[in-house]
């Protein structure tokens, strides 16, 4: 019936309901299938590609998608997110080296370190809209990235180095990179599912009537800052999982994760993959995180190319790659 | 005399520009107020005041009995004093389902829910097709809002205002740009839902405000220049002044009221 209704506005979609029970996560068939597609990738990957470059997509996929949680789906473009994702990095780099809990313990202090931060940016942050809310969460982030430069546990310019990936659960060994790459897969699988699920929850619900009219919202007695916050928290909680992911995989945390160019990148990955659209973050992530390892050897023109791409994306392929190809296939993907 | 609404010297000044000056408003509980007035008389300003989308420069408002004038506006809604708005408030890219949807979720919890599929939500879909059903939408249910026709949309909002089972309703212009036939229609809902509740709407029609209101504040300038029920006040001479030229209707019923 909802086929019926785009029908109307002369922009068939074909919106059929998804397979094998991921409508519970709001996928439609081709999403379903798209889905399918994505963990089959996630599954052959590491036998075709070196298995730590796949884990480091996998992070930055996780963070676009936390990212693209807050501006595709409440519409709060968020300029500071490095500080979520650096400071995953930097507690659970810290927790596994220093407190030498295992990797799964670190990680989890890692996102809810990050959970917290974000709670109290968010409170800050979700009283501007548009640019201010940016400038905030990007003013905020540089005070995160000061705090960090300062603060005696995190290294200063080195970082934390050589933080041991240690034994998942105290019993599997995770120095083998085959081993760890399962454990960053079902993370990034379990987070993308997780985000897919809060769009298509009852909250998702309210979220997207906030987001299509916020005065009626209000007057519909929603008080709609809350329901902003709680969205800021869980995107920022995801971005410090990722963090913390990152971290235990290539073993360091470094200032280059919580600084405001990182928040740059993770705007720049949604933006290319499609913004609002469910895979476009993961495609995104894909495309710059494949680029630059293929462009190493071009130094800061890596940087240049980047650029080039940005300002082309945004003159010529406005909706990202997945928006672009929904469009052409007539779905949502 | 059973007061619901009361304002008292309701005053909001923008920039020097007094767009609501001194307004003392009395609502009867369980009745239809009108509020009308040329364009520019600070009608919809003072809609804005009562939900507390504006706050006001000076006085006071009491709504059942507690002030809320310094309350924000889901607080307000909260309470029971739900407003629809002038330009149509639908969710246009909900269904029509969906829009009242939201509202009894509010109501009835779940809201925050995270975890949940959104498929939990339909445990509300009884009554919202109930809704729906009452104000003879419930054969579009399935559309998104964003696509009906404009009489409809209103139809929608006020669905989604009775969603809350609101104690006051507030509604700014219900039949704005209707057609005739659309018009008929809203009248005899707001004459419906208006059982058991106390309705306040701000309306340019005469002929519906003369058919609905049982009590009419004209106001002119941000003042209120009269009140009483239809037959009093378009007797009035200043009010007969007031819309001398901008509005023939009144000067029409009142040639044959």
């Amino acid at each position: 019936m909802a086929v019926q209704a785009s029908a109307l506005v002369g922009a068939p979609v074909n919106d059929a309901p998804g397979l094998l029970g991921l409508s519970g996560f709001g996928f439609n068939r081709a999403q379903s299938i798209t889905f399918l597609v994505m963990l089959l990738l996630v599954v052959a990957g590491p036998f075709f590609l070196y298995p730590v470059l796949l884990m480091k997509l996998l992070c930055f996929a996780l963070f676009a998608c936390a990212f693209n949680l807050l501006i595709g789906y409440v519409g709060l473009l968020s300029f500071g997110h490095a500080m979520f994702f650096g400071t995953g990095g930097y507690l659970a780099a810290h927790a596994a080296k220093v407190w030498g809990l295992t990797p799964e313990l670190a990680i989890l202090v890692g996102t809810a370190f990050g959970a917290a931060l974000g709670a109290v940016a968010g409170w800050i942050a979700i009283r501007r809209q548009g640019i201010y809310f940016a400038m905030i969460t990007l003013a905020l982030a540089q005070m995160v990235y000061f705090f960090y430069l300062q603060a005696p546990f995190t290294g200063g310019e080195d970082g934390i180095q050589r933080v041991p990936r240690g034994a998942l659960f105290g019993l599997i060994d995770l120095r083998a990179d085959m081993a760890l790459y399962w454990v960053v897969a079902v993370i990034f699988l379990a987070g993308f599912l997780f985000i897919s699920r809060v769009v298509h929850s009852p909250f998702g619900q309210v979220l997207k009537a906030i987001r299509e009219n916020e005065p009626r919202a209000i007057s519909l007695g929603y008080r709609v800052d809350d329901y902003k916050l709680l969205a800021f928290t869980l995107s920022a909680a995801l971005a410090a999982l990722a963090g913390s992911a990152k971290a235990i995989v290539f073993g360091i945390a470094t200032l280059t994760d919580v600084y405001w160019t990182m928040s740059g990148e993770v705007v720049l990955m949604t933006l290319l993959g499609g913004l609002g659209t469910v895979f476009g973050p993961v495609a995104g992530a894909a495309v710059i995180v494949l680029m630059q390892n293929q462009l190493a050897e071009l130094g800061a023109w890596v940087t240049v190319i980047q650029g080039i791409i940005f300002v082309v994306c945004v003159l010529l392929f406005r909706a990202g790659i997945m928006g672009e190809l929904g469009r052409l296939l007539k779905v949502r993907l | 005399m059973d007061t619901i609404l009361a304002t008292e010297d309701l005053t909001k000044e923008f920039l020097g520009f007094t767009a609501v000056s001194g307004v003392s408003l009395n609502v009867r509980r369980g009745s239809i107020h009108g509020l009308i007035g040329p364009n520019g008389a600070g009608k919809t300003t003072c809609f804005n005041l009562l939900t507390k989308f504006l706050q006001p420069t000076r006085g006071s408002i009491r709504f059942d009995g507690r002030d809320i004038t310094g309350m924000k506006p889901a607080e307000v809604a909260r309470l029971g004093l739900v407003r629809s708005f002038q330009i149509s408030a639908v969710f246009p890219h909900l269904t029509v389902l969906e829009n009242v949807r939201v509202a009894l979720q509010r109501a009835r919890g779940r809201s925050f829910d995270f975890w949940r599929s959104d498929k939990v939500l339909g445990q509300y879909d009884a009554r919202a097709r109930a809704l729906l059903e009452d104000v003879g939408l419930h054969t579009h249910a399935h559309l998104l809002a964003g696509e009906l026709p404009y009489g409809r949309k209103r139809a929608l909002e006020i669905a989604t205002t009775l969603a809350l089972d609101p104690v006051m309703m507030l509604l700014d212009e219900p039949t704005a740009g209707m057609t005739h036939e659309d018009v008929d229609r809203i009248v005899a809902l707001v004459r419906r839902v208006a059982q058991g509740r106390t309705v306040l709407m701000v309306e340019h029609n005469l002929r519906v405000v003369e058919g609905l209101c049982d009590t009419i504040t004209v106001l002119t300038r941000g003042r209120v220049l009269a009140e009483g029920d239809y037959a009093g006040v378009s007797r009035n001479p200043e009010v007969v002044a007031a819309y001398l030229g901008t509005d023939p209707a009144i000067s029409g019923a009142q040639a044959h009221g």
